[in-house]
């Protein structure tokens, strides 16, 4: 597919969601794949409801989200004037501050005027009575907001537009209990499935191509996570390409593995097998000590975009646990100070878990299995979630760290979660979800030496 | 499993006997706890055996259920039950009582609470489905029960729904409590049999732990602690003395009747009291230990529950629903997630092996002073004000950033702040704190409010603050995402039917 054939299909379904957004009666759902133009539907969406002078509120799961789509908004419509409703300790970000249309400010009074006012879920749901109800709600990264924050929130609004990625992480809780199990309105289940056991006739539409994912990459993602909908690349192979600046000396089981990164798209950084603590030692040396030989070797990246050098801020290392996260961070500030020629630029490297990088894009993701070196497989380490939102953060190309044997360790703990009465079974399962993806890593694997 | 129990774990395997893992009890236990241990009858849900209850070590109550596939006898048994348990609760709440009928508004909870413990997380789960049969059932018309089941059936759901808040000591299954106490060296279903959990915590003399787990697994001599009983007991000593009373009863022959009625209490007798000597036994090992600082004000919250419940049944309150709506269970996650939290908090705080494992998830440090500023002032604002700066040198690993927010637990009304991180070498990070609150209000800070050099400190990200509940709308303004407002409770009969039967 080429790109302008890509942008006409994308185009195609964004005009049949904004049709239906004109007809509906309580709402339209959009499920939307990684890097499939959310936040552009988003934009699109609440321009074309402030257009036809509907009042909006734009409702996002975190302030980072928020202030990233009120950038997009206030670039893309400068006339539009936009409300952002925060709490009282929130510090206006840089890129919010900067645009003239944007007012802040914590009491809705303020807002009153304002076509379009944004604000995290937490917050609207602290506005118990606001005197008000807005003709239209757009609820971002709704399959990441659970259905109690939904319950809180939706006195405020007549009609809905959800939109999300179903194949990333479910929200979750702290409290383990089946009490809810089975009941249209399971507080622990995401706020579009609640939504739409209680309101089938909703529409569901599903945006059909990645902008973010590579050729590479959206195949492997697409099977493995997304089998009944799936998606397809909007770029070819050859619009996409990633080169090194430098010549390594020598050829290093690290320089081949970002060599076969930046050839195909993926590698598989072996480590030997072994039982290890969460905190590996030798998998998060292993994560530092790539981000820090890409950053020292240079790696520039060709796309529809141009050509761009790959700074820190354009690395990730992902993992599954807080506490690698933290390792994983300790071990760049080491590695500072072993390369002093990098300086302060390996701080800029952004290490946390899935969770938090959950819609997020990068050029290069490093990514350390969830499997990796575990001596059993765990409901949380299967989640095909968690592998997906690793999987799938990367513009060119992800480098997997992970200790050898998962697919043994697979296939020794089939899953075995119990089947509850009224709960839709989990597509993609967790356990052939990760089968799909080691089998295909398989081709590009690199033992470290 | 963190890395410590691990390490307790695999130490206790190659020690060959269980190992502490809290220096405290973090469950209240009280002075006259309840004991039940129940056995039900295979193939079944929820259909009562026998069940050996009291809070006195010596004269446990037996009660059986003669023909356990009778309806009518489940009640009646459910009916000689409450009259132990609703008696015993009855007690504590007379004790609250002084001279009026309790019904005036209360403002101090009654002085105590009945306290349930059970062998493990299937005899409390048991006991919720005994709740649930019998908190809907009628006391007249058809198939009418005697008044108290119940409300029997209401106090064992109270006690059930108690048992979701983790940091509730109403109902305790005595597996969870040990093995959240100590550490053995077997798997975590192997520590659900509360005779080998027992038996690596305190092996009988003359035995090592691993020889009396093994005899722990033998059913003759340790029967399962149930409700689940034994298969082989099952089937050649349940089955023909039922066999005998049911033809007994058919043909009217009294004789046989009242002794496969003996035989039937012994039989039961003998499979469920090893478990109750076992309770006991438990129950001293965890009298043994000092209760944690937070036990006691855990409990005045469980009192509060008690005297909450109490209230509401006086005033001929509907029995619990059967499903929660949409807003309730929203509310009730809601408490329950601010309950756990607080929860694992108040462990941290009070128990440094609880506090160890925050240390090794980089979520706490400890480490001595080695630089202490405290009448540093901090004059950029309009008035001066006191900020003392400590220094605490630490061999943890350290992954706060400058500006966490962190507490002690030593001096828990004082905010402390990452100023500075410095790797040192040697595997010691050196942490710049700067302090605020705690201090009075004057500019010099009173003795011991601020840590002194040479001082052991913890500082933990960890905290218990005050949050407001959240808001959720009232029932009738469900909104359409969550299905609209649901029709208003009415208990039925067929409350009490389960999807599956």
């Amino acid at each position: 597919m080429t790109i302008a054939d890509a942008a006409a299909s994308a185009r195609a379904v964004t005009e049949a969601i904004l049709g239906d957004l004109a007809k509906a009666e309580r709402g339209v759902v959009v499920d939307s794949p990684p890097g499939a133009g959310k936040s552009t539907l988003v934009v699109a969406a609440a321009a074309s409801l402030a257009e036809r002078g509907e009042r909006v509120i734009v409702v996002g799961q975190t302030n980072e989200q928020v202030d990233d789509l009120i950038d997009r908004l206030a670039s893309e419509h400068g006339v539009l004037r936009i409300g952002r409703l925060s709490a009282q300790d929130y510090i206006p970000a840089d890129r919010v501050v900067v645009h003239q249309n944007v007012t802040v400010s914590s009491s809705i009074a303020d807002l009153s005027e304002h076509p379009l006012v944004i604000a995290t879920a937490a917050k609207w749901a602290t506005l118990a009575d606001p005197g008000t109800r807005w003709p239209w709600a757009i609820v971002d990264e709704a399959y990441q907001m659970r259905s109690d924050a939904l319950l809180r929130i939706a006195h405020l609004f007549d009609k809905a537009l959800f939109v999300g990625d179903p194949g990333q992480l479910d929200p979750f809780s702290t409290v383990e209990t089946e009490r809810w199990l089975g009941l249209n309105w399971d507080p622990m289940s995401s706020a579009v499935a609640v939504l739409l056991v209680n309101n089938p006739d909703i529409p569901v539409h599903t945006l059909p191509v990645s902008w973010r994912l590579p050729a590479t990459a959206a195949p492997v993602v697409s099977s493995a996570f997304y089998p009944f909908s799936g998606f397809t690349a909007a770029t070819e192979l050859k619009d996409r390409g990633m080169t090194w600046n430098t010549r390594p000396f020598g050829m290093t089981s690290v320089d081949l593995a970002l060599q076969t990164a930046a050839d195909s798209g993926w590698a598989l950084y072996e480590l030997p097998h072994r039982h290890a603590l969460r905190t590996d030692g030798e998998a998060v040396d292993a994560c530092a000590e790539l981000a820090a030989r890409a950053l020292l070797r240079g790696a520039v990246t060709t796309s529809e975009r141009g050509q761009h050098s790959v700074t820190a801020e354009r690395i990730a290392i992902g993992v599954a646990h807080r506490d690698q996260a933290g390792a994983v961070r300790r071990a760049l500030r080491a590695r500072a100070l072993a390369y002093p020629v990098l300086g302060s630029a390996l701080s800029a490297v952004v290490a946390d878990t899935a969770n938090r990088l959950q819609g997020r894009e990068f050029d290069l993701m490093i990514m350390l299995h969830p499997l990796s070196g575990r001596r059993d497989a765990t409901a949380f380490h299967l989640e095909a979630g968690r592998l997906c939102v690793l999987a799938s953060r990367h513009r060119h190309a992800c480098v997997v760290v992970a200790r050898a044997g998962i697919p043994e360790l697979l296939d020794a703990h089939p899953s075995a979660e119990p089947v509850h009465l009224g709960v839709p079974v989990k597509f993609p399962d967790g356990w052939e979800a990760h089968h799909s993806f080691m089998a295909h890593l398989s081709h590009f694997r690199v033992p470290s030496e | 499993m963190t890395v410590l129990t691990a390490l307790a774990r695999a130490a206790a395997a190659t020690g060959g006997r269980a190992l502490p893992t809290k220096t405290v009890r973090h469950v209240h236990l009280a002075d006259r706890p309840l004991v039940l241990v129940a056995a039900q009858l295979a193939g079944e849900a929820c259909a009562p055996l026998a069940v050996l209850v009291g809070d006195d070590r010596d004269k446990p109550r037996l009660l059986v259920v003669y023909e356990p596939r009778d309806r009518t006898q489940r009640f009646e048994f459910a009916a000689e039950l409450a009259a132990i348990m609703l008696p015993a609760i009855e007690g504590y709440i007379s004790a609250g009582n002084h001279g009026d009928d309790g019904s005036v508004e209360r403002s101090e909870p009654y002085p105590d609470a009945p306290q349930l413990l059970v062998p493990n997380q299937p005899t409390a789960s048991f006991l919720q489905l005994l709740g649930r049969s019998t908190r809907f059932r009628r006391t007249e018309g058809e198939y009418a029960v005697r008044p108290s089941v119940p409300v029997l059936g209401r106090w064992l759901t109270y006690f059930s729904e108690r048992a979701e808040v983790s940091p509730s000591s109403q109902l305790l299954p005595m597996t969870v409590v040990l093995a959240d106490h100590w550490a053995t060296g077997q798997s975590a279903a192997e520590d659900a049999n509360l005779a080998a959990l027992l038996a690596w915590i305190s092996p009988p003399d003359g035995m090592t732990a691993r020889e009396a787990a093994r005899a722990a697994e033998d059913p003759v001599r340790c029967p399962p602690a149930g409700p689940v009983t034994d298969p082989t007991f099952d089937n050649e000593v349940l089955e023909p003395i039922l066999q005998a009373a049911h033809e007994a009863a058919l043909t009217g022959d009294t004789a046989h009747l009242s002794r496969a009625r003996a035989d039937m209490e012994r039989a039961l007798r003998g499979q469920l009291e090893p478990t109750w000597a076992l309770m006991w036994r438990a129950i001293d090992l965890l009298r043994g230990l000092s209760p944690a600082a937070h036990v006691e004000p855990r409990w005045v919250n469980d009192r509060w529950s008690f005297t909450n419940q109490v209230a509401w049944l006086r005033d001929g309150g509907a029995p619990q629903a059967r499903r929660d709506s949409a807003v309730a269970a929203a509310r009730r996650l809601a408490r329950l997630e601010r309950e756990q939290q607080r929860l694992a908090v108040e462990r941290a705080y009070d128990d440094p092996l609880v506090m160890a494992e925050h240390r090794m998830t980089g979520e706490a440090f400890a480490g001595d002073v080695v630089d202490a500023d405290p009448a540093r002032l901090d004059t950029t604002g309009k008035r001066p004000v006191l900020r003392p700066w400590i220094t605490v040198a630490t061999t943890d690993a350290v992954l706060f950033e400058p500006g966490a927010a962190l507490r002690s637990p030593l001096r828990p009304a004082q905010q402390a702040t990452v100023k500075d991180v410095v790797l040192t070498g040697r595997g010691v990070t050196q942490v710049v704190l700067e302090l605020k609150g705690g201090m009075g209000r004057s500019l010099i800070p009173p003795p011991g409010s601020v840590p002194a050099v040479g001082d052991n400190v913890t500082y933990t990200s960890l905290k218990d603050e005050f949050q407001h509940a959240p808001k959720f709308p009232e029932i009738q303004d469900t909104p359409w995402t969550h299905g609209g407002p649901p029709p208003e409770y009415v208990p039925t009969d067929e409350d009490a039917r389960e999807d599956w039967s």
